[in-house]
């Protein structure tokens, strides 16, 4: 099976007025038609960068972009924007974090699905507006004929947020990238939206790319999860390895500070010491070391991102496969 | 919808008379001096001092003085007592002459306000957009009478290719019409041009950066669609706000310099002769009409702005 979606060694920098800012350093990772890839990490990790780079929402003439996203057949990265136009919102489509702010305020939401089908299809505005309803009825909105009428600020948010995927999805893409879809949302309202995503990746087939801080929206929904850390992938795996056998420090941490209904509350919820470095200037080593309790002599060296354990799985960290098991 | 048209224009109502109040207060009330000598005019004798005490009710209570004066002014009997003219007839027969100048202006000020705040936006920063960042500033700070007269100095003295000025109607000659009026409109429309482009730059640059943007760039639409449909759209609602002010105003009173240089026989040049003879009356109505197109444009914005903004709408349905 070939991926569908095969980034190698994405590289995004800005220049600022304080100096460049290296935001993604070398990211590589594969989607299979079909698959759910989660991209975890904390804010400022370079994951919705990742995301936007890929349909070119981070082009501009301060940001320097290399590295390659084969998609189709085509370099993402590499195509005009004339061509990268066709492929955003048709084969690629995008859903994005707020959904208070992502809609416009002063046209109707049938008008809005209906704008992005009628940029790739050469359809009549009527015939465009019945599909937006079809696609309001099909994420569950009530009344679609009237609510495709209605304004963006009529709506809540979970309701906007179905308004998105709707209209993400109205063109059948291959790839949706669902840029930390649930994080402005009610907990119960998160539950919803999750369920939809992952009916619509069973039924349609559709492939996901799944930008998330939040590793209870990862293993709800992942096949494959990558775990960003400072611009890099410190580790990745399928959802089961990653969950059961973590093999970086990072990850160490991030599972540790999730509460567990199961076992015995510590006095305080683990948490990962100090904060991210900063892009503009990363540490040569390892960039996890200043924060990891388990750092020794070798992490002042780069560590590569390899396969210590399972097939597929990978991270970059100098211990020892012995010293890792030996942790848990 | 009908609903909120109804209560803006019973606003509209208020507010206009509360206008007449304070025009009233200022020119009869407030001078500690007799109101019908100053109505008379300079040069005025008793007999005609008293004529004017008797036709206003100047020796009654102030509430009768009050209706006594809308009367007159509503009525279109208020004379101006200095050059013994109707002043409404007068005010009726510049409106042609001021709305023609002042439509006009607006329409050039307009548009050429948002090509340029549409052409400074596209590239903030570059060369385009740094000259015109000058060339509104520049624009701004022109005096009004200063870049008449040097207009009038160039084109219609030394190159001779506009005429001096007065004025064609437009039902008599529609092309002397607009010969006659196009270095009047470039002079009233120079400085809102330069105001409005910068605004509107600053708005679109402002949107540019919304989430919805974002959103539209992500659905695979041109970019020229995306700021024409979604940044210049969203970017036009203050602008109108404005235009509704600035328009109202300039009916109301801003074309007195343009019309006295240009000596097109309008309500602004009405005004200024008044004002140069210390004519009350066609003062009175003239600022009362001034009121009344400010007040009245205002009204119309905001009735065009729920168009602009359904989220307005929203706000006047839910209940209070």
């Amino acid at each position: 099976m070939s991926p569908i979606l095969r980034v190698a060694d994405l590289r995004v920098s800005f220049a600022t007025d304080e100096g460049v800012v290296h935001a993604v350093d070398g990211v590589s990772f594969d989607v299979n038609p079909g698959e759910v890839v989660a991209i975890v990490g904390e804010s400022g990790c370079g994951k919705s960068v990742t995301a936007q780079t890929l349909i070119g929402l981070t082009r501009s003439p301060n940001a320097t972009i290399s590295g390659t996203a084969t998609f189709g057949g085509r370099d993402l990265i590499d195509l005009s924007d004339d061509e990268l136009r066709t492929v955003r919102g048709a084969h690629i489509a995008m859903v994005f974090q707020d959904p208070m702010t992502s809609l416009n305020p002063v046209y109707r939401v049938g008008d809005q699905i209906a704008e992005m089908i009628r940029a790739h299809r050469e359809v009549s505005k009527r015939e465009a507006l019945t599909r937006a309803v079809e696609l309001l009825h099909s994420v569950g909105i009530p009344n679609p004929e009237r609510r495709a009428r209605d304004y963006p600020h009529e709506f809540s948010g979970g309701m906007r947020q179905r308004v998105m995927i709707a209209m993400a999805l109205a063109l059948e893409p291959e790839l949706l990238i669902a840029d930390e879809p649930t994080t402005a949302l009610d907990v119960t309202i998160q539950a919803q939206i999750l369920n939809l995503l992952r009916t619509l990746n069973r039924e349609k087939n559709t492939s996901v790319v799944l930008i998330t801080h939040d590793l209870g929206v990862v293993a709800e929904l992942a096949d494959k999860v990558v775990v960003m850390y400072a611009g890099q992938v410190v580790e990745q795996a399928s959802l089961d390895e990653l969950f059961y056998q973590p093999q970086h420090p990072y990850t160490w941490g991030l599972l540790g500070s999730i509460p567990r209904p199961d076992e015995i509350r510590p006095d305080r919820l683990p948490q990962i010491p100090g904060q991210p470095p900063s892009l503009r200037n990363p540490p040569t080593g390892c960039r996890f070391a200043a924060r990891c309790e388990y750092v020794f002599a070798d992490c002042v060296q780069p560590p590569p991102l390899r396969s210590g354990s399972g097939i597929g799985h990978l991270d970059r960290c100098w211990l020892s496969a012995d010293a890792k098991a030996g942790r848990r | 919808m009908a609903r909120f048209a109804v209560r803006r224009l019973a606003g509209m109502i208020a507010v206009l008379f509360a206008i007449s109040v304070i025009v009233f207060l200022i020119f009869n009330v407030i001078p500690n001096s007799d109101p019908a000598a100053r109505i008379a005019g300079k040069n005025a004798n008793p007999a005609l001092i008293a004529r004017v005490r008797a036709d206003l009710g100047l020796d009654q209570s102030l509430p009768v003085q009050y209706l006594t004066m809308m009367k007159q002014i509503f009525t279109g009997q208020l004379t101006s007592y200095a050059s013994d003219q109707n002043v409404l007839q007068h005010i009726i027969s510049g409106l042609p002459v001021t709305l023609s100048l002042c439509v006009g202006a607006a329409l050039l000020w307009m548009v050429l306000a948002i090509w340029f705040g549409y052409l400074s936006a596209v590239h903030p920063g570059s060369f385009t957009d740094r000259s015109l960042t000058v060339l509104s500033l520049v624009g701004i700070s022109l005096p009004v009478f200063w870049l008449a007269a040097i207009l009038l100095y160039y084109f219609s003295f030394k190159v001779q290719v506009f005429p001096t000025g007065s004025y064609v109607p437009f039902t008599e000659d529609p092309l002397q019409w607009l010969y006659h009026l196009i270095l009047p409109w470039i002079t009233l429309a120079v400085l809102y041009v330069g105001f409005y482009s910068r605004v509107l730059r600053s708005n679109m640059l402002d949107v540019m950066n919304e989430d919805y943007v974002r959103t539209a760039r992500a659905k695979g639409i041109s970019e020229r669609q995306v700021r024409l449909r979604h940044v210049l759209r969203n970017s036009m609602i203050p602008i109108v706000t404005l235009f509704g002010l600035d328009f109202g105003a300039v009916v109301g009173g801003g074309t007195i310099l343009t019309e006295t240089v240009f000596n097109l026989n309008g309500v602004g040049l009405y005004a200024g002769q008044a004002i140069g003879k210390l004519d009350l009356p066609p003062l009175m109505a003239v600022t009362m009409f001034g009121a009344f197109f400010i007040v009245l444009f205002n009204t119309i914005v905001d009735i065009l702005y729920a168009f602009l903004d359904p989220r307005i709408r929203l706000g006047e349905e839910a209940p209070a």
